[in-house]
């Protein structure tokens, strides 16, 4: 049934085994965002060394497909430069508008590819962007610190 | 004559298309908003095709088709909400009404009765629809009043118990749902009223989810404002009400200003129409003033108190089965006592959202997510709920059908 390119079973593994989801106290920065549309929240940590990604740690409330992305990336992104994550998190962005046309790459993408699914369902996208924004947002808050 | 809700559906074009390759449309999101019945769609169609002109001007036959067209939808509401027609104002939507009453008492003068200042109160509920919340807050936040608002218990309904502390004497206005969006809940009004007119204020009613479901007259509820949408009442999107007593509206002072609504003017000054043009600037929403006149008559023809027997039956039925279903939590009353057909539910740990990914694919509309109730999905302790919303279109065939995809859902998210 279509519903399974949207709900692929490492999106479920996720969900019930969600990665790296707790808060650390000594994060560089940490932000909150929300999903007004839903009220999905995720609350998330960042820690740089330099230039790298030393630790992604969040908490949050949501759907399946919120909460694993969140997951996945968290997972992805951790031990990256600065700039490969960005590059990795603008290719998942890319894939997200895709409509379904495209199936993602999964050697830069990894388990992220199994999200490719929810670029059919527009409503979903931003269940999807949910923890990727909020990275964004910390590790920019968190690099500019670095530099002061 | 019995309900026939199968004879209704042929009424409603869409009903006759699938969804998600081929299944039958089960559409139980008419809180959100209803599906249209023909003779709607005709009404807002033939005013474009037939009769299109700017209301209230132009020395021509179209203009005076159109006007009364307009006029004649006016007095359609009037009469199915029991007030007089200079009472009613067209806006184009429920959610510039209650913007429309905010910003007016806002602009209201020293010596005005809706005049606010720092001290007055202003009260609402725990249980409002977003819409019927910011703008109080914002006039609140302009003019230096308090907000202050009745409590939900957990079984979903108004806690009066402090009623005569919540409204004072220093109480300007009671702004309320009449039946909560989120929980089904039909708030009672008399104490309400009585207590609030006692101290001088006035109320406000949002009666989106009632006006479409249930007769109801505005003398009898004793209100003083009163508002709704055509589109959660098989009418067009566009087009809202804003009831108000008469000797209200004639000293409330308008909101937009412009062409229309205008008495006379020089290059410094102007004077305003009488209600209900005083509260309708520039040139209106036309057709969907047509289309909601159509609306209405449609539902009157087929009777609101039978209408809101079938819901009733609907709600009874689908509560009951709610009860068979492990997991599942209705949120707000269990029973059909003071409650409407807006049923919320969460289901075990399946998110909303996915729950109702998982019923579209069935075919099922349902809305997940804080219904634009945020407070309120606080108050209950649930971040997110699924809601199936009745209306005259369903049938127990839909209710059985949401309740089997509940059931699947649950196998297929625990694979």
């Amino acid at each position: 049934m279509q519903l399974d390119n949207l709900y692929q079973e490492v999106i479920l593994d996720h969900y019930k085994n969600p990665q790296n989801k707790h808060l650390e106290a000594d994060n560089d920065a940490q932000v909150h965002h929300v999903n007004p549309s839903c009220g999905d929240e995720v609350t998330l940590g960042v820690k740089l060394d330099g230039e790298k990604v030393l630790s992604i740690n969040w908490e949050g409330v949501g759907c399946s497909i919120s909460q694993a992305s969140t997951s996945i990336m968290s997972d992805l992104l951790v031990g990256k430069s600065l700039e490969e994550a960005n590059a990795i998190s603008e290719d998942f962005l890319h894939l997200m508008h895709s409509k379904g046309s495209e199936e993602g790459n999964a050697e830069v993408l990894e388990d992220a590819v199994a999200l490719a699914g929810v670029s059919k369902y527009p409503a979903r996208i931003k269940c999807a962007l949910l923890g990727w924004m909020a990275f964004k947002d910390a590790s920019v808050q968190a690099h500019s610190k670095e530099e002061k | 004559m019995t309900f026939d809700a199968l004879a209704i559906r042929k009424d409603f074009p869409i009903f006759d298309r699938t969804i998600r390759d081929g299944k039958r449309l089960v559409y139980l999101d008419s809180g959100a908003t209803s599906q249209k019945p023909q003779v709607v769609i005709d009404a807002e169609l033939d005013f474009y095709r037939l009769h299109n002109a700017a209301v209230h001007r132009g020395a021509h036959q179209l203009a005076e088709e159109a006007t009364d067209i307009y006029e004649g939808a006016r007095e359609i509401v009037a009469q199915f909400i029991g007030a007089s027609v200079d009472e009613v104002v067209f806006t184009k939507s429920a959610t510039e009404s209650l913007n429309l009453i905010a910003y007016a008492m806002g602009n209201a003068a020293a010596g005005n009765r809706f005049h606010l200042s720092a001290g007055d109160g202003i009260v609402v509920t725990e249980m409002e629809h977003h819409a019927n919340l910011i703008p109080w807050q914002q006039l609140a936040a302009r003019t230096g009043t308090t907000l202050s608002w009745f409590d939900v218990t957990p079984e979903g309904r108004l806690d009066l118990s402090a009623i005569d502390s919540i409204i004072t004497e220093k109480t300007k206005v009671v702004a309320l749902t009449h039946q909560s969006n989120v929980l089904g809940t039909i708030n009672p009004l008399d104490a309400i009223v009585a207590r609030a007119h006692q101290v001088g204020a006035v109320v406000v009613l949002d009666a989106c989810q009632s006006v479409p479901h249930m007769k109801l007259d505005v003398t009898e509820l004793g209100v003083d404002f009163l508002v709704f949408s055509g589109h959660k009442a098989v009418g067009p999107t566009g087009i809202g009400v804003m009831w108000g007593r008469s000797e209200l509206l004639a000293e409330l002072p308008p909101f937009l200003t412009g062409g229309s609504m205008i008495e006379t003017v020089t290059m410094t000054d102007a004077t305003w129409a009488p209600a209900p043009r005083k509260f309708e600037a520039g040139v209106p929403n036309m057709a969907q003033a047509a289309g909601l006149g159509a609306a209405l008559t449609y539902l009157d023809r087929i009777g609101m108190d039978a209408i809101h027997a079938h819901e009733l039956s609907l709600t009874k039925y689908l509560l009951e089965k709610f009860t068979t279903v492990d997991g599942l939590t209705v949120v707000g009353p269990t029973s059909t006592e003071s409650r409407g057909g807006s049923i919320s539910f969460t289901f075990g740990d399946i998110h909303p959202h996915d729950l109702g990914q998982f019923l579209d694919s069935q075919g099922i509309a349902v809305r997940t997510g804080h219904h634009c109730a945020w407070p309120l999905n606080r108050k209950m302790g649930v971040p997110a709920t699924t809601r199936a919303s009745l209306y005259l279109y369903n049938t127990q065939d839909d209710c059985d059908a949401l309740v089997a995809g509940i059931l699947d859902a649950q196998k297929y998210f625990g694979r």
